[in-house]
């Protein structure tokens, strides 16, 4: 049951308690209890929206910073991944194999604002030895969820 | 031209549910629970793969009975479901549609005057095909006290000496109906004592909700009297694939690939290269849209319950079945006022047959918010009929 919950919950997480119990065929209670162990556990780490800021008039800036670094004995990356993703508008900072070691994903309400974290916070740490910033142009599909254009029912809209 | 048209042709009445569409489809904003099809697109990697024989260029006539490839993968697919072999070359068809195996399974059996034994309510096409056939159709009523299965009692009455098939509709479309290994295995000896053919559609078979899904061939004496007929399009929502298939022994197959090779020539090519991707890599995407239908469907049956509407639980197929008598209404005019006062499209019962009637078929293939809205229109609806008496 709890992947089965987990799968729905991922893609709404507003449907009733109610709902959640007839579809898993199950007790409200028994969700309950499992979402709050859940929750206990950190499986579930919160229940956000998906916004496409894009469609408001609030300016918002994303980019993906690659960073090399040297990690640090002992504590590997850890160490600086956390001095990274204290900042607030850090969203992700994701470890990654291959040419680079840190993605971080940041949010800014400008192009100048992405600039100076960049320049002033990030690369001046010590253990960074790189970066590369690439500017989202346009988001498509986020979190599984195509955001330019709704999903219409093309089927006839009776068949045998 | 004055000459008159087939009168057998002529004499089929057109199916109820078109009639049910044209009224439907002069109406705006109407929410839909009337489709008998996935509402999932096709997963993307089956996509895929027609995309890429379509850019190899993969657009000539295959053989007769389809991609050699193909046949394969649907032989191994049965040995794994049922434990079963049939030889890819010489036991199996693929066909356009399952609707394609049943037309040309029929005519590969029947001579003048064979009967067809045809439970309802059922699919709207076999009683059709059997008159086209020049076979006559003798229709069994199941019953909703039996939860829609056939019983050898049933089947027993209806028996003569010209019978020559049983169609056998499970998981079925409407009911959502399915026989487990017992019922089958309780007709299964009227059926060997009778020396009748089995034209068993289980084109639903991938979607029961109790157990794995049972085939009739996998009870003794009854793959060699056998015609199975599945397909793709429910299972891997590849409606418009049209691909279908049937296995049986290899003295029908033989027979069908005629029908088929002469009426048809060969199933589409682009699809058929779909659905070796679809059986080698679409065990999981089945997984997850079951999963799914299940989810809806259990809230539907919550939902009825909740409004005290009758309905039995249906284990198989996406559509429920609830039972309307109370409103001294034909299905027909309970579909019709419902779709004109609460703009909700759902199919009369007595399109399936006349055993349909005082019964609904509504369609989980959609999503839990659109079955919200429907379930509380038709939960407002039923309130000021309940009223009105």
């Amino acid at each position: 049951m709890r992947e089965e919950l987990l799968t729905i919950i991922e893609n709404n997480c507003r449907i009733g308690l109610k709902d959640l119990a007839v579809m898993l065929g199950t007790t409200e209670e028994t969700i309950l209890n499992e979402m709050e162990t859940l929750e206990k556990e950190g499986v579930i780490c919160g229940y956000h929206t998906l916004i496409d800021w894009e469609k408001t008039s609030i300016e918002k800036v994303t980019a993906l910073i690659e960073v090399r670094v040297t990690p640090q004995r002992g504590q590997g990356f850890d160490k600086i991944a956390e001095r990274i993703y204290n900042y607030p508008e850090v969203r992700s900072v994701y470890l990654i194999s291959g040419g680079f070691d840190l993605l971080v994903i940041l949010e800014e309400k400008s192009l100048r604002e992405i600039a100076n974290f960049v320049s002033d916070k990030l690369s001046t740490l010590d253990s960074v030895l790189s970066t590369g910033t690439h500017f989202i142009l346009k988001k498509y599909k986020d979190y599984g969820t195509v955001l330019s254009k709704k999903r219409e029912d093309e089927r006839e809209i009776i068949s045998p | 031209m004055t000459k008159e048209l087939s009168e057998r042709v002529k004499n089929i009445k057109p199916s109820g549910i078109r009639k049910f569409f044209d009224l439907v489809s002069e109406m705006e904003d109407v929410i839909s629970l009337g489709v008998g099809e996935p509402d999932f697109d096709t997963p993307w990697h089956i996509r895929d793969e027609a995309v890429y024989a379509l850019e190899k260029g993969k657009t000539f006539y295959t053989s007769n009975s389809g991609l050699k490839a193909l046949r394969e993968e649907i032989s191994n697919y049965i040995k794994r479901t049922q434990g079963l072999y049939y030889n890819p070359d010489d036991e199996i068809i693929v066909t356009v549609g399952g609707s394609e195996a049943i037309d040309a399974g029929i005519r590969a059996l029947v001579n003048d005057g064979d009967e067809v034994i045809i439970p309802q309510p059922s699919y709207v096409s076999y009683e059709p095909c059997t008159i086209f056939a020049n076979a006559k159709p003798v229709i069994i009523n199941l019953k909703s006290e039996n939860n829609f299965k056939l019983t050898s009692e049933q089947l027993q009455s209806v028996i003569t000496p010209k019978t020559k098939i049983l169609i056998l509709p499970y998981p079925n479309n409407p009911t959502g109906a399915v026989m487990e290994k017992d019922d089958l295995e309780r007709i299964a000896d009227t059926i060997i004592k009778n020396d009748i053919y089995v034209i068993s559609d289980e084109i639903y078979s991938e979607l029961t909700y109790k157990g794995e899904h049972t085939s009739i061939i996998s009870l003794k004496g009854m793959k060699e009297r056998t015609i199975l007929i599945n397909g793709f399009s429910k299972a891997y929502a590849m409606t418009g694939w049209r691909l279908g298939y049937a296995c049986a022994p290899n003295q029908i197959i033989k027979q069908m690939n005629k029908i088929h090779q002469y009426a048809i020539m060969c199933a589409p090519t682009i699809s058929q290269y779909a659905a070796i991707e679809a059986l080698k890599n679409g065990d999981d995407d089945i997984k997850q849209m079951r999963q799914s239908y299940n989810q809806r469907r259990r809230f539907l049956l919550n939902a009825f319950k909740e409004m005290n509407l009758p309905c039995f639980e249906p284990l198989g197929a996406f559509y429920v079945f609830p039972c309307i008598k109370e409103f001294n209404m034909t299905s027909e005019e309970f579909a019709e006022k419902f779709l004109k006062e609460k703009k909700v499209a759902l199919i009369p019962g007595s399109a399936f047959g006349a055993s349909g009637e005082g019964f609904l078929r509504i369609s989980y293939a959609y999503s839990i918010d659109n079955l919200k809205t429907a379930t509380e229109r038709l939960k407002s609806f039923i309130t000021e009929l309940r009223g009105l008496r």
